[in-house]
């Protein structure tokens, strides 16, 4: 059976979180074996994008239950490039974490709990059942609560109590929404429910339903007004965390609208506008946030919202040319933002400080790094020919051939602001004299370590580079996959075909 | 029956959001508990309250003959039942070493400026 395929990342990564249990006191096991698997996660991903870029899209009945019935595991296009993308950051994130974050926090599990993390993360990319996809929540949330407060430092703490409360009052919205939409069509297939809720002759619970479902999964992925969580507790824990968060942890928000929205509530006018009206402001509130911090860290926790603002704002117009926009941008940030944190973590250990007004003269120190920091940054702002250019060319098109003149504008302003933001970075780290200030004690600077431990910080930011210089060098072949993506998603008749016809 | 669930679903989400709208934190979990029991209950009305049968079919029979009572809001309600259970665990280690830490209970404290966090 070659459609089991999917379920080994989940496999993959459960064995290994359950193995990393074992070597509880011995950390040098840990790291090797959590960088092992992280690997073979990877080349499961890129067989399973293969096998489903070839052959189409793969279904598992969990337990060999027939379709609405069971739970089922649906590898689609853009599952399988989401499972992907995953592996990639996954891998970074955990050779960068194994160097960066202190040997403290890796005594108590963090790399086991980080294997759990992606594990949900895997889950809920592949499920094909509402409930299931709750669960999968559940597996990422209660993860990502230990990873934020495990070391227990004071700013940790209080941005833990944040993030939670809003994290855990989101689930409890989902399951809200999800026990109307069971009262509503009598099953929890995704596939199913797409058909049945068309006979649902009750247009104002559907609207409820949806409603609900858009605001439990806005809670998630940081759309205004439920964002307020998210630069208060990105900034705090080690920037591993924060990278693996801000890549990944939004974006299934993002994924599940993407879902719920072309899925179960196509055609919905209100819906549409009501995700262009949150787009707009959302953009204009992480953008005008980013402008006002002095701490990198914070700056980027804005960022983010910024640009989820660019996906949600696709997501409304819902035409075939702004959904593949929406999934080339979704590609491009997930690699990027990951990529950000990291480079965050290490002006963390050269300068020991991410407040702009403490550190400068970055480029006079390490000019290499620097260029290296560039080209990332570059590609966040969407400088020509790099990453984050080609999917705002898209988002901006389809904006302005549907006549959402404000929300152009909307992504104009941001693209600008993100600009600025980065400019100012710039300057203020990399071009800027360093400013006086006095050699941190009991910590390891940069240049202290040994050159093994340098690469392993340097090693999972090049890797991203590299990865993101590919998405805007062959931009062609990203557009074409988010074209075949975008597609299949707006004929859902496939997914339900796939899912409810097998054989 | 319905009437008197919807109405406690409808009571227990209000005081669930009161309470986490609060400032204290001892309420705020208070809040979160009120809150998951109001789903829960939802979750069990909207499956229907009917008094039927248990949902097995007769071996000679293809299909059910009588109503049945339905048993998959009741498999969701257990399971997140489970899931906040360890949610709450949490969440009360979590403010005890927040208390600890902070030395407060009052959510509006927790604003420390970490520029250089």
């Amino acid at each position: 059976m070659i459609s089991n395929i999917i379920t080994y990342p989940l496999i993959c990564h459960m064995f290994f979180s359950i193995l990393l249990m074992f070597f509880w006191q011995n950390i040098r096991i840990q790291k090797t074996l959590s960088v092992l698997g992280n690997s073979i996660a990877l080349v499961i991903a890129v067989f399973i994008f293969i096998t489903v870029y070839k052959d189409g899209t793969l279904v598992v009945n969990a337990g060999n239950w027939p379709a609405p019935f069971g739970i089922v595991f649906v590898g689609d296009m853009l599952s399988a490039t989401l499972l992907l993308l995953t592996a990639i950051s996954g891998l970074a994130v955990s050779i960068f974490s194994i160097v960066s974050v202190m040997r403290a926090r890796l005594r108590f599990g963090f790399l086991s709990v980080y294997h759990f993390l992606l594990l949900g993360l895997n889950g809920a990319f592949l499920t094909g059942d509402v409930f299931n996809l709750y669960v999968w929540f559940e597996i990422i949330i209660i993860s990502s609560f230990v990873l934020i407060s495990i070391g227990g430092e004071k700013n940790q703490l209080e941005g833990a109590v944040k993030y939670f409360t809003l994290n855990f009052f989101g689930s409890l919205l989902f399951l809200t929404a999800l026990g109307t939409i069971y009262g509503l069509t009598g099953t929890l297939n995704m596939a199913d429910i797409a058909i049945k809720i068309e006979s649902v002759n009750n247009p104002i619970l559907v609207d409820v339903c949806a409603v609900l479902f858009l605001t439990a999964f806005g809670v998630k992925s940081a759309v205004f007004p439920l964002n307020f969580w998210l630069p208060a507790s990105y900034h705090t824990p080690p920037s591993a965390v924060s990278a693996i968060f801000s890549g990944l942890l939004t974006k299934v928000g993002v994924y599940a609208l993407i879902r719920m929205m072309t899925l179960i509530f196509p055609g919905d006018q209100f819906l549409q506008q009501l995700l262009i009206i949150l787009a707009i402001l959302t953009i204009l509130s992480g953008s005008f946030g980013a402008i006002l911090q002095n701490n990198i860290r914070r700056v980027f926790s804005f960022l983010i919202i910024c640009h989820i603002g660019f996906m949600i704002g696709g997501l409304g117009i819902l035409n075939v040319f702004a959904i593949s926009g929406v999934i080339f941008y979704l590609i491009h940030d997930i690699v990027v933002k990951t990529n950000i944190f990291l480079i965050g973590g290490i002006i963390y250990r050269i300068k020991a400080t991410t407040n702009m007004k403490k550190i400068g003269g970055l480029y006079k120190d390490m000019p290499k790094l620097s260029f290296l920091f560039i080209i990332v940054l570059f590609s966040l702002v969407g400088v020509p020919p790099l990453s984050g250019f080609w999917p705002k060319l898209s988002l901006f098109l389809s904006s302005y051939e549907s006549g959402e003149y404000l929300l152009l504008a909307a992504f104009i302003l941001a693209s600008l602001i993100t600009l600025i933001v980065i400019a100012k970075i710039w300057s203020e780290a990399f071009w800027k004299k360093q400013p006086e200030v006095l050699p941190r004690k009991r910590f390891i600077y940069f240049n202290e370590l040994r050159p093994l431990q340098k690469w392993q910080f340097i090693t999972p930011v090049v890797f991203l580079a590299i990865v993101s210089l590919y998405i805007g060098f062959g931009a062609e072949h990203i557009q074409i996959l988010s074209m075949r993506i975008a597609e299949d998603l707006m004929n859902s008749q496939n997914y339900i075909d796939a899912v409810l016809n097998q054989n | 029956m319905e009437i008197l669930l919807a109405i406690m679903t409808g009571i227990l989400y209000a005081a669930g959001t009161y309470l986490i709208l609060r400032r204290s934190i001892v309420k705020l979990i208070i809040g979160i508990i009120l809150f998951g029991n109001g789903v829960n209950l939802l979750i069990f009305l909207l499956g229907r309250i009917t008094k039927g049968e248990p949902p097995i079919i007769e071996p000679h029979l293809e299909t059910f003959q009588d109503i049945y009572a339905d048993p998959v809001p009741q498999a969701l309600i257990l399971t997140s039942i489970v899931i906040s259970f360890g949610l709450q665990a949490f969440a009360i280690i979590l403010v005890k070493r927040a208390y600890k830490v902070l030395n407060t209970d009052d959510l509006d404290m927790l604003n420390t400026k970490d520029e250089d966090s």
